[in-house]
């Protein structure tokens, strides 16, 4: 394994016009182009140019509740880091792709293409849907408790990976004294026999840049054993939910010691902290925007940690969070776009690059290269 | 004089099948985006119609193991469409989506989303896939029969249809003053209500620029021939010569009236291949090699082992025909995951067995010759004169070029026939529009302004 050549990761999450519900009225933001590609191109690559690691693109099925003033509807969000993929050299690119509706043989092959046509960038974040909204969109199943919708995740997550590794590399030859295009003894069946679905494999995708595009799975809570153990065993990222850095502390323990007991090295499971962001040039200002905003429309409650203010003071709580071995990092969702993602890369992220906080990925990087992940062999691969 | 007929063209990304070459040396990755990339700016800088990608969602087998002699391995098409609409301005992108190992409300937003990051440019081959054999990759496993397999087909076209229409066109105000994103009226709920689906909700994704993506269908039986009349803006055929194009066109255009379509709501683009060279002779010279190429020694033992249904790997692809008969069960099974167009093996055995004997050919020939695709062949010349013949003779409407070399293999033809095309004006030489409709002169789908479904076709000025 590689070694990490900076102290902490940071990711920002997209959805709308930003996460504040009233984030489309404020002057600058966009709100006729969220159905454009320019709109993501353009926020993706300022974040790429401003050094964070990757985009996480929020994504559901179902239109967004509430009324005539919510932003409504949303575009695919693997779709759209398709489209960003090719005008993008180093961002890493993590849409929102959930479990409960979907193919996990149709979500392997997307993700697997989103890595190559990204040269090997391609995260995926794990979502499950809860809402009996959802299911009548399908009409296959009715709403399921979350505990079973986690049972199928897990599975799902599971057989994804094992597609993943359906061929091993170098199984394409192109052998003419023989005539063979493929060495067949590469390909694997996968011959998955869970409880939600059978899948015999292999692939029609052959293996991608990253062999494994990461895998990013969110915990609630502390206490939430569902989540912590499939993000123990499986996933690359656990992204978690805590307001407070003690919480953040003993949520990051408890999944370090089950990846521990899944048989997993040190370094391999990356825990990154949610955070709700809204950064003014100077206190006073950020507050006053929240006010505003908080006025016009009120935010769900939330367990997340939450800034409001300038810059700088975000930083030093992002540090602090590190050094208490809160943390590898962070997912910030900005309240309103492109405001707080130009503070981000204009403010926060010079700052922690001065302190020695963070360091810009390489162009040319894969986003396992970002995490100091090796890129592993297949599974099925005779060593 | 009358009017000339306009052509109208499409790539067809290398297919995972015989058809490509992969032993050329000039032949290149078929799975690197870098491919998709060359061909599809090839394709524009042609200012063709569109680019088209196939569907396999489950690796052909053959005598019970996976099928080693053909390219193998592609990506999901529209994460590689929506990738390509990053490098291209005007060309659209079609992807194939299978109607059974999908459902409607995902497939129709990820359709409405590629034509909001296209502009425009999206299109879906709509094929049905009845195989429990391809079902054995998906929860459902292989649910549908037979029979079955239009019936769902139409009711999953009608449904994403449903949905598409039911965001009136504009229902994004955003007014910041105001503080109306969008009016509830102009977000109308859908439900629907049939054998196949019952579904409700509120669709995810806003009227996209062409209200719906262009429907293309590939059926050719009388049922596939009847949705295609019904639904599609472009059948992709396999009739692409003269007198077989000809009548499948006639055929295909005479069912539009009883579903209220005009004759030029519905383009007919049969598949192709094109071969061109110096000379008529340089183009025949080059068709041998390729037909060598794409027939390998191994592989006609393969295509013969198809219809025999037996193992034939003794036998010496230079040598005559077996003279062991075919398994009639065996030739059932022994490939699955392709599609059979030998109905009677026992009548091919038969034909071809006259046919080596008739010209003196070895196995492998025998394949070549009775594998030999409809081609355009000959001068650059010669194959836009012909194929200009065969759009004015009513053959076609144009054709969806099937290259034999990723990605260069349309080079020769954009920079060589092409120019022939629009200088008999013929064909475009700027894309007058921005949407694959605009491309195709196909009519945009009316949304209600209510929200309500609305089956109706409005009409933009020709």
């Amino acid at each position: 394994m590689t070694t990490p050549t900076r102290r902490f990761h940071v990711g920002i999450a997209l959805d709308g016009a930003g996460f504040h519900p009233a984030a489309w009225r404020e002057a600058d933001a966009d709100p006729a182009a969220l159905f454009s590609a320019g709109y993501f191109v353009d926020l993706v690559q300022r974040a790429e140019a401003g050094g964070l690691d990757f985009v996480l693109v929020e994504d559901a099925f179902g239109v967004q509740d509430g009324g005539a003033d919510r932003v409504r509807g949303r575009l695919d969000a693997l779709e759209i880091l398709a489209r960003v993929a090719p005008v993008t050299t180093t961002i890493g690119l993590i849409p929102t792709v959930t479990t409960t509706h979907t193919e996990p043989f149709h979500v392997a092959t997307k993700l697997a293409t989103l890595d190559f046509v990204s040269a090997g960038r391609a995260g995926w974040h794990v979502a499950v849907s809860t809402s009996s909204a959802d299911a009548a969109l399908f009409g296959r199943k009715l709403a399921a408790p979350v505990d079973e919708l986690l049972a199928e995740a897990d599975e799902f997550i599971d057989v994804v990976r094992r597609l993943w590794d359906s061929w091993e590399d170098g199984a394409e030859i192109r052998d003419r004294p023989t005539g063979r295009f493929i060495d067949r003894d590469k390909l694997h069946y996968v011959d998955f026999e869970g409880k939600n679905f059978n899948v015999r494999g292999p692939s029609i995708t052959p293996r991608s840049p990253q062999g494994q595009p990461l895998v990013v799975v969110d915990v609630e809570t502390v206490g939430d054993a569902a989540s912590i153990s499939i993000a123990a065993e499986r996933a690359d990222i656990a992204l978690v939910s805590a307001s407070t850095v003690d919480a953040a502390a003993a949520l990051r323990r408890e999944l370090l010691d089950a990846a521990r007991g899944h048989g997993r090295p040190d370094g391999d499971l990356a825990v990154l902290v949610d955070v709700d962001v809204l950064l003014r040039s100077t206190d006073a200002d950020a507050a006053s925007t929240r006010a505003r905003l908080d006025g016009r429309a009120q935010r769900a409650a939330s367990a997340r940690l939450s800034y409001t203010g300038a810059a700088a003071g975000l930083a030093d709580i992002l540090d602090e969070w590190v050094s208490a071995g809160a943390a590898d990092g962070f997912v910030l969702r900005p309240a309103v776009l492109p405001t707080d993602l130009a503070h981000i890369v204009d403010g926060l992220v010079p700052d922690l690059i001065r302190r020695g906080s963070l360091t810009a990925p390489s162009p040319g990087t894969t986003l396992r290269d970002h995490f100091g992940l090796a890129r592993p062999a297949s599974r099925y691969a005779v060593s | 004089m009358p009017t000339l007929k306009q052509i109208h063209l499409a790539a067809h990304f290398p297919g995972v099948n015989n058809t490509t070459v992969w032993s050329d040396p000039e032949s290149g990755s078929q799975i690197d985006f870098a491919s998709f990339v060359h061909l599809a700016r090839t394709a524009e800088r042609g200012k063709f119609d569109f680019f088209f990608l196939a569907e396999g969602l489950r690796l052909r087998e053959h005598r019970g193991q996976i099928f080693d002699l053909d390219v193998v391995g592609r990506p999901d098409s529209l994460t590689v469409l929506a990738a390509l609409a990053a490098v291209t301005d005007r060309l659209g992108l079609a992807a194939t989506l299978n109607t059974t190992f999908n459902e409607p409300y995902e497939l129709a937003r990820q359709f409405a989303t590629l034509d909001h990051l296209s502009d425009g440019r999206a299109a879906w081959n709509a094929v049905t896939s009845p195989d429990a054999f391809t079902g054995e990759n998906f929860r459902r496993g292989g649910f549908l029969p037979y029979g079955d397999r239009y019936d769902r087909a139409a009711e999953f076209i009608r449904t994403a249809g449903e949905l598409w229409d039911t965001w009136a066109d504009g229902a994004i105000v955003a007014d910041k003053e105001s503080g109306v994103f969008a009016s509830p009226e102009a977000i109308g709920r859908f439900e629907h209500r049939g054998p196949q689906f019952s579904i409700e909700g509120t669709f995810g994704v806003p009227r996209s620029p062409q209200g719906h993506p262009v429907k293309i269908q590939a059926g050719d039986s009388d049922e596939g021939r009847e949705l295609g009349a019904q639904y599609a803006d472009v059948i992709f055929s396999r009739h692409s010569g003269l007198q077989d194009g000809q009548a499948y066109f006639a055929d295909v255009k005479r069912r539009l009236e009883k579903y209220g379509r005009q004759r030029d709501d519905l383009k007919i683009i049969p598949a192709t291949t094109v071969v061109i060279g110096d000379t008529e002779a340089e183009a025949r010279e080059k068709v041998e090699h390729i037909r060598l190429g794409q027939v390998s020694p191994q592989g006609a033992i393969a295509f013969l082992e198809q219809v025999w249904g037996r193992d034939l790997s003794a036998y010496d692809p230079d040598g005559p025909l077996p003279d062991v008969e075919p398994s009639i069960e065996g030739a059932d099974s022994i490939t699955r995951g392709r599609v059979r167009h030998e109905k009677d093996p026992m009548a091919v055995v038969t034909k071809w067995r006259q046919i080596a004997k008739a010209k003196n050919l070895t196995i492998r020939q025998l394949i070549i010759e009775v594998t030999t695709r409809t081609a355009f062949v000959g001068t650059p010349t010669q194959v836009a004169e012909r194929m200009n013949d065969y759009v004015q003779g009513d053959a076609a409407d144009g054709y969806i070029l099937v290259p034999h070399i990723t990605p260069h293999g349309l080079d020769d033809f954009v920079d060589q026939v092409v120019p022939l095309l629009q200088e008999r004006g013929v064909f475009r030489s700027e894309y007058e529009g921005t949407t694959l409709r605009d491309h195709l002169g196909l009519p945009m789908p009316a949304s209600a302004p209510t929200g309500q479904p609305s089956p109706h076709l409005i009409r933009t000025s020709a």
